[in-house]
């Protein structure tokens, strides 16, 4: 009898704690609006991309940050009532389908296989793979790679294109760009790869300001979407604002202010794009 | 279905495993090797070796694996240029065998010392009574002993280190599952839950075979008392 008394407690106490759980993310979202009824928005953003999206201890800085705020207020919504959230690489089809954000601005590039699981509006940026090399290197693109040593992220598309295209190159895959460029920055790495626009948020670093260059020779094409969940009625009203953006020129100055010290032209050829029509 | 079997046509799964069966090997050997001469400075009469061991075990057990495998990357590798061999992936794949070893050498030592305890005090009293010093009667009566009685803390810490050869990726080895594991939901968002499942399931089947040999061996190979 006392046994089974205990069992029933400890159940209790687990679907308490489950229950809890559940609840957390409701209440943070009735908080964030000052008003009390005006709804909050939740946008996934990258936490450890300098340049991009990068958690300064509680406010968020980068490109992708700047535009998520622009399209944001276009929506209606004032700066305090967006909610940003940590979206991870691997995370994000998964963010948006059990909509835990509501959109997503994270380096994310549109592609097939994505647009099976997720929506997405835009593109708001056109980025390309290059290379990030120390000031004084004389690397000029991915055909002189070959005997080199490269750095580039664990299971990224950069690496994959590197290892399916040049297999003359020496690859190292590390959990993240960071760790590349410290290696680097230790002489045993001869370059960093992956969308340039990434790589000139790095060199921008303060730690790293004059130290490395971006190559500028794009050997692929990254459209950068919002993504969405599936089915969602907001991708027209996120284009116009990317559209308004763009026309108003705060889409150049975001880009200049954010890769500041770089040495970074973004591809005028493809950029500023034009967002593709909703599906 | 036929959308998750074809993962198995582009990205060679089995392959990622054999890898982190090759890390596991060498690095359990290492460990092995590294972890009895500890555990023998942990027991023996000489002051300084007791604390040297103590010391090795207290700091690599609780030093977190990613940081000791980050270090071999971006310390050892990057700063003091350090290479074990003359091709960059095998050196890496080497640096990241060290760094695994180092680790669990802590946890064989300690796995051996209480296999240790399992021998009567009175083994090692015969043992100095016939005229045996420390290291004889170390290798001819205590340490046989304490092997038998150390198999099944010894398959633990082995079934330990099947699964932490994954972080080996944080040492730049990215051939091994974890890391093919990160490439496929890349590229295959619209699978994850089927690839995480694969890539729990592949270790499963490789742990259960040693858990289930280790706790028939041990009890097979225990000293009667």
């Amino acid at each position: 009898m006392q046994k089974t008394r205990y069992a029933a407690a400890a159940v209790a106490a687990v679907a308490a704690l489950t229950l809890s759980a559940c609840g957390g993310g409701d209440s943070a979202e009735s908080e964030g609006g000052e008003s009390g009824s005006a709804e909050t928005v939740r946008i996934g953003i990258k936490f450890d991309q300098p340049g991009l999206g990068y958690d300064e201890g509680g406010s968020y800085s980068g490109f992708d940050v700047d535009v998520a705020k622009y399209v944001a207020n276009e929506l209606g919504y004032t700066e305090k009532q967006i909610e940003f959230v940590e979206a991870p690489s691997a995370n994000r089809e998964n963010l948006l389908s059990n909509s835990q954000v509501d959109m997503i601005f994270a380096t994310y590039s549109i592609t097939d296989t994505r647009k099976e699981t997720v929506d997405f509006a835009g593109p708001y940026f056109v980025a390309g793979q290059d290379l990030l090399v120390p000031t004084d290197s004389d690397i000029a693109g991915p055909e002189d790679l070959e005997g080199k040593n490269l750095c580039s992220v664990t299971g990224s598309t950069s690496a994959q294109k590197i290892k399916d295209q040049y297999p003359g190159v020496q690859l190292v895959e590390q959990p993240g760009y960071a760790e590349c460029v410290t290696a680097m920055g230790g002489g045993q790495i001869d370059a960093v790869t992956t969308d340039d626009i990434i790589l000139a948020g790095l060199a921008a670093q303060e730690s790293n300001a004059g130290k490395f260059k971006v190559v500028g020779n794009t050997f692929s094409e990254e459209n950068y979407g919002v993504g969405l969940p599936k089915g969602s009625d907001m991708c027209e009203d996120i284009n116009a604002a990317i559209t308004k953006m763009i026309d108003d020129g705060a889409w150049e100055e975001a880009i200049t202010s954010n890769t500041e010290g770089a040495d970074y032209t973004f591809n005028a050829e493809l950029n500023p794009p034009t967002p593709a029509p909703c599906a | 279905m036929e959308n998750y079997l074809s993962l198995f046509e582009t990205y060679d799964v089995p392959a990622a495993f054999w890898v982190n069966i090759q890390l596991s090997f060498w690095a359990a050997i290492w460990a092995l090797a590294i972890g009895t001469v500890l555990a023998l400075f942990r027991i023996s009469p000489i002051p300084s070796l007791q604390w040297f061991g103590a010391a090795y075990v207290n700091i690599f057990r609780n030093t977190p694996l990613t940081i000791i495998l980050a270090f071999g990357f971006l310390g050892l590798f990057s700063v003091m240029q350090i290479s074990l061999a003359s091709d960059l992936n095998l050196s890496l794949f080497r640096i990241a065998i060290v760094g695994l070893a180092l680790y669990h050498a802590a946890f064989v030592c300690e796995a051996i010392r209480s296999g240790v305890n399992t021998v009567p005090l009175g083994q090692a009293e015969a043992a100095r009574a016939i005229g045996l010093s420390f290291l004889p009667a170390a290798r001819l009566i205590i340490l046989p002993q304490a092997f038998r009685g150390a198999i099944a803390p010894l398959g633990n810490v082995l079934i330990a280190l099947i699964k932490n050869s994954t972080v080996a990726a944080a040492g730049s080895v990215a051939t091994e599952s974890s890391g093919l594991m990160k490439t496929m939901i890349e590229f295959r968002s619209d699978l994850v839950i089927p690839i995480f499942l694969t890539f729990a399931l592949g270790f499963v089947i490789l742990v259960i075979p040693i858990g289930l040999l280790t706790t028939w061996a041990s009890r097979k190979l225990a000293v009667a008392r």
